[in-house]
């Protein structure tokens, strides 16, 4: 067995932070040994929800766990803000909206891209964003 | 230079370990505004009582001079994890600091209070934990400092790669090589430029290549869409370079589209741009017999 790789949680304030938690998210995906087209996948959701929580939410934190089951080993990166929250989450997943003037496909898009997505979010209280990868 | 320390010290602390250890928690937690969103209660007391061992160790060495020893060296080693960790997790040098400087408060008041009277009037023992403490301070400033300019030194290695230039491949025909990880800011003042050189130049046809750019997203795309509208505006078409197959793939989950021509290589679309401006392309090739 090799070593077990270590939790770790970043502060995301700036936008400047996407770089960071891109690297990370590259970082921790090269060491489970995800392949260059899941790596691609990750780094860009991670991009995605960590875009998102500092744009919208205000900035929070990133948390990167790997998943270490008998049956699956995986990357699990949350991403969770203080921020005002998503009223609407349903609307928020469809492709196309948007109320910051972007493309409206962060979050559609980052379900696409991975296994896993959970979203919770309570308006006035903040945003939470779970996403995982397989290997 | 560090003394030995006063075996009644010694006897204080090691004795006083537990008690010391949690107030000294209960007050670096107020220190650090302690969320346990960022660094976990079992992180932390690993932390503290991976110093507090190595501390003891430290002033129980038979060292004549407490800093050259082994023990020394591990508690400095110890130390020096930590505060990397917190440097990128983006702590603060005061928050880090406040690992030692709580320590060292509580440990301080702790001995006072152990101490019977006329000890307490005569501390000059004090000195060799004075020295010790102050040195691990300095320790942990200079590394946190370093830490910090590692992570700037990389995020302007990041930035560097992102100022490139628009260069004029042929007349009419630019190309713009996109490097590295794009933030927000730096795609934006490349598109701007590559827009300007096209009003400058009068070219018909700008080239972006992104062979260079290892991820895609949304808002990466959502500039160069724009770049691409743009420069139509201005009589300019657009061809996207370099897509590599994980990004192509990538983007086709994340639901986005270039609605212009796209090439696989730089050289592919430096061809077709040729011949969209009426040039052809010969090989000038000899017979060989
Ligand atoms: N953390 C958050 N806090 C509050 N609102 C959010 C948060 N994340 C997303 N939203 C809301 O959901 C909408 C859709 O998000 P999504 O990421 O899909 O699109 P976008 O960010 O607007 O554009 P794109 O991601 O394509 O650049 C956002 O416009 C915003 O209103
Ligand atoms: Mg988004």
């Amino acid at each position: 067995m090799e070593a077990a790789i270590e939790e770790k949680t970043i502060k995301i304030k700036e936008s400047n932070d996407v770089v960071t938690v891109r690297r990370e998210a590259r970082e921790y995906a090269e060491k489970l040994g995800f392949n260059l087209l899941e790596q691609t996948k990750i780094v860009t959701a991670a991009s995605e929800i960590a875009r998102n929580a500092i744009v919208f939410g205000g900035g929070g934190i990133a948390r990167f766990t790997t998943i270490e089951k008998p049956d699956k080993r995986g990357l699990q990166i949350s991403f969770i803000d203080h921020g005002p929250g998503i009223e609407d989450i349903e609307a928020a997943m469809k492709d196309g909206y948007t109320t910051g003037g972007g493309l409206g496909l962060g979050l559609g898009g980052t379900k696409r891209l991975m296994d896993e997505f959970h979203i919770r979010s309570e308006p006035g209280k903040g945003t939470s964003v779970t996403i995982v990868k397989y290997l | 230079m560090a003394d030995a320390i006063g075996k009644n010290y010694q006897k204080i602390i090691s004795e006083k370990q537990d008690i010391i250890r949690d107030e000294w928690l209960k007050r670096l937690k107020v220190a650090l505004e302690y969320q346990k969103d960022i660094l976990t209660e079992k992180e932390l007391n690993k932390n503290l009582d991976g110093f507090m061992t190595l501390f003891l160790k430290t002033i129980r060495s038979e060292e004549k001079d407490l800093l050259s020893g082994k023990e020394w060296k591990e508690l400095k080693e110890h130390l020096s994890q930590i505060i990397q960790k917190w440097a990128s997790q983006g702590f603060s040098i005061r928050e880090t600091l406040s690992f030692l400087l709580t320590f060292e408060r509580v440990l301080f008041e702790r001995i006072r209070e152990e101490l019977g009277k006329e000890e307490r009037e005569n501390l000059d023992e004090f000195t060799g934990l004075e020295e010790l403490l102050t040195e691990l301070e300095e320790f942990v400033a200079e590394q946190h400092v370093k830490n910090r300019e590692e992570i700037i030194a990389r995020q302007q290695r990041e930035i560097l790669e992102l100022s490139t230039p628009v260069v004029t491949l042929w007349k009419g025909i630019l190309a713009v090589p996109l490097i590295g990880t794009l933030d927000s800011a730096r795609t934006q003042t490349v598109m701007e430029t590559l827009l300007q050189k096209i009003v400058e130049t009068g070219s018909e046809i700008a080239i972006i290549d992104i062979t260079g750019v290892p991820a895609v997203d949304t808002q990466v795309a959502q500039h160069i869409i724009k770049t691409i509208d743009a420069a139509r505006l201005m009589g300019a078409d657009c061809i996207i370079s370099g897509i590599r197959p994980q990004i192509a793939q990538t983007m086709v989950a994340l639901g986005v589209t270039f609605d212009v021509v796209t090439k696989a290589t730089l050289a592919d679309a430096f061809s077709i741009a040729l011949k969209r401006l009426g040039f052809e392309i010969k090989e000038d090739r000899r017979e060989e017999k």
